[in-house]
């Protein structure tokens, strides 16, 4: 199969070249357009069927999955009917060919979609220009936008990425390694808006007045030390920070996982070696540890940093984007769904996008150097 | 440069003794074999030296200094690892650097020492790669030669030769020996291979399940084994045992075993008498039964009748696997023997070079009786 990307392959002329793109494309394309109209077949057969619901169940995992491999399983045998050159040419395509057509059609579609909403105007019918973009590089709310999730790009990354090193640096060392790791990682499985729940109790601040009670936990604390109770979330900047450190809660388990199985992988005599060098524990950790786990730092952190750059949900349920809190991925919900601005929303989205890219494609280099691809 | 002395030193593991109370003194310029089965506590015993493991009880000494509670990267001591533990991401020269680095010698003492050391090892043209560039005898220099840059008191090596492939194994083994000539300092070698042992150091500790069994000169382990176990570790193939009895016949001692009896030459009957009538263990290495027609003169021979089982044609030499009665057992005779696998043959035992153990003082590890 691999003889087909060869060089060689391409020399039947600029029509062979051709034809056997045009093969491919075709391939890849007939092959799910099949399998919908097989599935969809399926799916308004059995919504009329009168039978138990038991029955339709099984029908439809034999129809859907059945259904899916008989029909790969005819189009390779139609493809390896031909002669063979052309098998080798065309049947990686059979296989390969409909994921990258249905990837297409779910994630190209949409974005060229979402570049040219960006490009008009509210109702999406006439052409603006750049007016959109403008506004979002420019208006004083994305501009404050920008400015937090900078802070949440740095701080919380930052935070996230250094605390996990350290736990699992710690944890590494200590007897109670598995309970320290389970505890840390435990708020993983807490999803942002259910976190976003927890901790609005713990910021909660009811207001002076007779007759009122602080619930917050933060506030609770802060009374018991003699002080006086704070609306939390609503002192910018610092109300920034409080949703970050929510992240941080968050996060700091993955990244802790991550870089623990890393120090575990390595070589134990390293370590040793170093000791026997004349090493104390402090420069191991800088002169071996590091740069033996520097890809996997590199890696939790640019996936940290494109999380945080598309952070959406704890402002969402904390502060709603008020109070100077606002993100990137909240003004392109409010634009789009409060405000109704799709070309506005569309060129945040955009914008988002390109943002991305850059660590994306770094990310991407870190793998390929480390053969992860 | 410097002695070193263990006392008394035990590790435990949970409830299990890895070193079972060591006392060994070695002394400065020595290159002492520690040498084992796996398991035995010999690497154990080393990395309490390094200081990579903590004694249970007893005193480790490095010249006149206890080090117990010093760190390892205190003890001026440097290591060569069985895996090499080169750094990954450092090059060559770096890797090598790294100790003096950390002890702040200047640059230019670090660049001479480290060329230097390069020059001795021939890995000049290495110094700027990368350790997973080199091949698996290339890395095996640079770990020596990031020891010997550090010009330490004691070098450790820790099977430093088992990654390699035979022909290069020996080859290292000789310039390993060459350097120890040349640093003029104390080597610690751990290894499970016999044949390194013998042919490296100048004394050689045998250990087994945490326990020192000897420690002399390759010699004299070879010649006068203390035990049972010594007997059979050291030598290849090893040595051919014998439950047999010690009884005697007109004045003479005969070891009569399963299939065979032969006199115990008067000259070394005496040290003997006390067994006669025991159940022994009758023990003669492969090259000491030779094939009667090309007997060396001036020895005390005794004729054994045998089976040929295998013959193996080594070139210069021909191990014949023997069997007499229940016993079966390996001799090292000249090429020119010519007994065919099926043959009943007279073999001739050297019995100016045989060995007793008496299993009535230990049935395990039965003590040889000179």
């Amino acid at each position: 199969m691999q003889a087909s990307f060869a060089p060689k392959e391409r020399s039947g002329g600029v029509v062979g070249w051709f034809v056997t793109n045009i093969g491919r494309i075709l391939i890849s394309v007939f092959v799910p357009f099949v399998t919908f109209l097989v599935l969809w077949r399926g799916f308004i057969f059995l919504r009329d069927s009168q039978a138990p619901q038991l029955v339709i169940v099984v029908v439809a995992i034999i129809w859907g999955v059945g259904g899916v491999a008989l029909l790969y399983l005819a189009s390779n045998w139609v493809i390896e009917q031909l002669p063979q050159a052309w098998t080798r040419r065309l049947q990686p395509f059979v296989f390969v060919g409909p994921a990258i057509a249905i990837l297409f059609w779910y994630l190209a579609i949409p974005t060229i979609r979402t570049l040219l909403l960006s490009f008009q105007d509210e109702t999406s019918t006439t052409f603006t220009g750049i007016e959109n973009y403008v506004f979002a590089l420019t208006d004083r709310v994305m501009l404050e936008a920008f400015r937090n999730n900078l802070l949440w790009m740095i701080v919380g990354t930052f935070f996230c990425v250094s605390l996990g090193l350290l736990i699992a640096v710690l944890a590494d060392r200590s007897r109670f390694e598995t309970i320290y790791k389970a505890i840390i990682f435990m708020p993983m499985a807490i999803s942002f808006v259910g976190a976003g729940v927890i901790w609005k109790f713990i910021y909660t601040y009811k207001g002076e007045g007779t007759g009122i009670a602080e619930i917050g936990l933060l506030n609770a604390i802060v009374l018991a030390l003699g002080g006086k109770s704070q609306p939390w979330l609503l002192i910018p900047p610092w109300n920034n920070l409080f949703l970050i450190v929510i992240m941080i809660w968050l996060q700091t388990g993955y990244a802790m996982v991550i870089i623990s199985s890393a120090i575990k992988g390595i070589q134990s005599e390293l370590l040793e070696a170093a000791r026997v060098d004349g090493a104390n524990e402090i420069r191991i950790f800088f002169s071996i540890i590091i740069p033996s786990i520097k890809g996997t730092l590199i890696t939790v952190t640019t996936t940290i940093l494109i999380f945080s750059l598309k952070l959406f949900d704890i402002v969402r349920v904390m502060t709603g984007g008020n109070n100077g809190t606002n993100v990137i991925a909240n003004e392109f919900y409010l634009q789009r769904f409060t405000y109704g601005h799709t070309g506005r929303a569309s060129a945040i989205a955009i914008i988002l996008l390109i943002a991305v890219i850059p660590i994306m494609v770094y990310n991407l280099r870190q793998f390929r150097e480390r053969k992860a691809f | 440069m410097a002695s070193v002395t263990y006392r008394n030193v035990i590790k435990k593991f949970g409830e299990v003794y890895a070193v079972n109370n060591l006392n060994i003194e070695i002394a400065d310029k020595e290159f002492l074999v520690l040498v084992g089965p796996s398991g035995c506590g010999k690497t154990t015993a080393l990395r309490c030296l390094a200081g990579l493991e903590e004694v249970t009880s007893g005193e480790v000494l490095i010249g006149d200094q206890v080090v117990n509670d010093v760190p390892p990267k205190d003890r001026d001591i440097a290591m060569v690892f069985q895996s090499y533990a080169l750094y990954p991401h450092m090059s060559v020269f770096d890797n090598m650097a790294f100790g003096l680095k950390l002890r702040k010698v200047p640059k230019d003492e670090i660049k001479r020492r480290v060329e230097e050391a390069a020059q001795i090892l021939g890995i000049e043209h290495l110094l700027k790669r990368k350790p997973r560039e080199l091949s698996g005898g290339q890395r095996q220099r640079v770990a020596v030669g990031r020891a010997i840059v550090r010009e330490p008191k004691v070098f450790l090596f820790d099977e430093p030769l088992s990654n390699l492939d035979a022909k290069l194994r020996v080859q290292t083994r000789a310039e390993i020996s060459k350097l120890h000539q040349r640093l003029q300092t104390t080597f610690i070698y751990v290894t499970h291979d016999q044949t390194e042992a013998m042919t490296m150091a100048t004394r050689i500790a045998v250990m087994n399940k945490g326990i020192l069994q000897q420690l002399d000169t390759p010699q004299n382990l070879y010649d006068t084994p203390g035990n049972l176990f010594v007997a059979g570790f050291i030598g290849s193939p090893s040595m051919n045992f014998f439950p047999a009895k010690l009884e005697k016949a007109d004045s003479k001692l005969v070891v009569k075993a399963d299939g065979f009896s032969v006199n115990i030459p008067d000259d070394r009957a005496q040290p003997y008498y006390p067994l006669v009538g025991k159940e022994i263990i009758f023990g003669i290495r492969p090259e000491d039964i030779h094939n009667p027609t090309f007997l060396p003169p001036g020895i005390h021979a005794s004729n054994v009748e045998a089976k040929v089982d295998v013959t193996e044609l080594m070139g210069n030499e021909i191990f014949l696997y023997l069997v007499s009665g229940k016993d079966s057992y390996i001799a090292r005779v000249d090429p020119r023997t010519r007994f065919a696998i099926g043959d009943k043959v007279q073999v001739a035992f050297n019995m100016d070079k045989f060995h007793i153990f008496d299993p009535s003082v230990d049935r395990e590890n039965p003590p040889a009786v000179r």
